[in-house]
């Protein structure tokens, strides 16, 4: 099978891999570049793991071919923390108990990513919505929309 | 699994690629890209455009034409799209209507569709290279067309003459047990001048209500007037069985949806 290159900016920085025609965003990234954060859960689009921001819209990684992203802006939740410091999203999962096994939460991370750089201060159904593509098995989802609802508060703290 | 991607920039050369035995258009993917990651040897190769002028919504003169390449997220934030939003926005999650394209959707097997239920109750013109068909047509011949669809057109409905209806097990993001679009005309003093119901999940594809349709002209929508079209709901229909529902329970509480719907 034919090799195709395909480049794109991944958290910040410049990525250039040769990949073979059809493969996966979620395969490209875990497994020729080696951001192992989107997690292959169904590869069928249900369980939202493997959630990816491309150009600022929320996508599942699994249902995207890698050479559709030639220069796009590709963000996971291993590009979020800063200088060793937690984003404010990952320090309020953890304080709120919000990851148990850990699977969905870096797709949980991207969803409420988009969420609160469009809606900074988002309800309680917002949050919802924002959640209702990624199936969580451990925590019954309480702890992560609280999780997302203290996030938002502490960033508009931060702000003011 | 082996699939091997080219990419065109104009539809033609497209069209022409896609005569080859195992090709497929790409549109979103969240389709064909699924197929192929369950095993799907049918498709070996796919085929996709780059062309931006897909991807465009023009609303003009009470006419809404929509890029095959349009998102459902693209047609439920759009201000002048307020009376489809609420279709757009019953496909997937968020991440899933960010992908889902409306060309794919009219490709989408029940229980999937809900989109182009809504397009069906209004009347669309599906448009190719060869020219348009009527949306009824395109349904029909959808399994052996090979066409790329370019757009859809769509006469802009006012807000209080179209009503739909998703009906799903988990909320806000489900499966459709049904789903059910309608497009009324009413009188001054409120019977029904002009009826046209589209319902999802009732065949592989969506269909219409046309017994109800012509029940309900001449109805006033009270529950006395509207039953014998309740009652012609489930001629023609042939429902689904999946994991969400039997054939039997979607028969069932089709009347009762379509009800609700109308009397709403
Ligand atoms: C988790 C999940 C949840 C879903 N929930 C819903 C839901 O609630 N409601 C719903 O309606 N759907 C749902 N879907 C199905 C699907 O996402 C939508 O129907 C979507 O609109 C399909 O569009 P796509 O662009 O992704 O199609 P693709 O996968 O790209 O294509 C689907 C088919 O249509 C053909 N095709 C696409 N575009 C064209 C074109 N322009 N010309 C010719 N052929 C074309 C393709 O070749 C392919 O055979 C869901 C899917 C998943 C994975
Ligand atoms: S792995 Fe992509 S949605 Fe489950
Ligand atoms: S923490 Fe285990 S799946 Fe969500």
């Amino acid at each position: 099978m034919a090799k195709v290159p395909v480049q794109f900016t991944l958290n910040g920085s410049e990525k250039a891999e040769f990949v073979e025609s059809g493969t996966t965003l979620l395969h490209a990234l875990r497994d020729k570049i080696g951001d192992t954060s989107p997690k292959g859960g169904c590869h069928q689009g249900t369980c939202g793991a493997c959630s990816v921001i491309i150009d600022g819209e929320l996508r599942l990684s699994c249902l995207t071919l890698a050479e559709t992203c030639g220069g796009a802006d590709i963000r996971t939740t291993a590009g979020l923390a800063e200088g060793g410091v937690l984003h404010p999203l990952q320090r309020a999962f953890l304080d709120g108990f919000a990851t148990q096994c850990g699977f969905c939460t870096p797709g949980m991370i991207m969803a409420a990513k988009v969420l609160l750089d469009h809606t900074p201060n988002p309800s309680r159904e917002d949050v919802v919505e924002a959640l209702s593509g990624s199936i969580c098995r451990c925590t019954g989802y309480e702890p992560i929309i609280q999780a997302v609802l203290a996030a938002a508060r502490a960033n508009s703290q931060n702000a003011a | 699994m082996s699939l091997a991607l080219q990419t065109f920039s104009s539809v033609k050369d497209a069209n022409a690629a896609l005569q080859a035995a195992g090709t497929r258009y790409l549109g979103g993917g969240t389709l064909v890209v699924r197929a192929a990651n369950e095993g799907d040897v049918s498709v070996s190769s796919l085929v996709r455009v780059t062309d931006p002028g897909l991807s465009q919504i023009a609303v003009s003169g009470g006419k809404i034409r929509l890029g095959t390449s349009v998102t459902m997220a693209a047609i439920a934030r759009h201000p002048e799209l307020t009376a489809l939003a609420p279709a757009a926005r019953a496909v997937g999650g968020p991440a899933i209507r960010n992908m889902a394209t409306v060309g794919g959707n009219l490709f989408a097997p029940a229980p999937y569709g809900d989109f182009a239920v809504a397009l069906l109750a209004l009347d669309t013109t599906v448009v190719t290279e060869a020219g348009e068909v009527p949306i009824e047509t395109f349904l029909a011949d959808r399994d052996t067309s090979r066409a790329i669809v370019t757009a859809v057109d769509v006469a802009s409905p006012k807000a209080e003459s179209f009503r739909f209806l998703k009906v799903s097990r988990v909320k806000p993001k489900g499966v459709s047990v049904l789903s059910i679009a309608a497009l009324l005309e009413l009188a001054p003093d409120g019977t029904v001048t002009s009826a046209r119901i589209a319902l999802g999940c009732m065949a592989d594809r969506p269909i219409r209500a046309l017994a109800a349709e012509k029940a309900l002209l001449g109805c006033k929508l009270t529950p006395q007037e509207i039953a014998p079209a309740l009652a012609a709901a489930g001629e023609g229909i042939a429902p689904i069985t999946d994991p969400i529902a039997s054939a039997w329970y979607r028969a069932e509480v089709l009347p009762v949806h379509l009800g609700r719907l109308l009397l709403d």
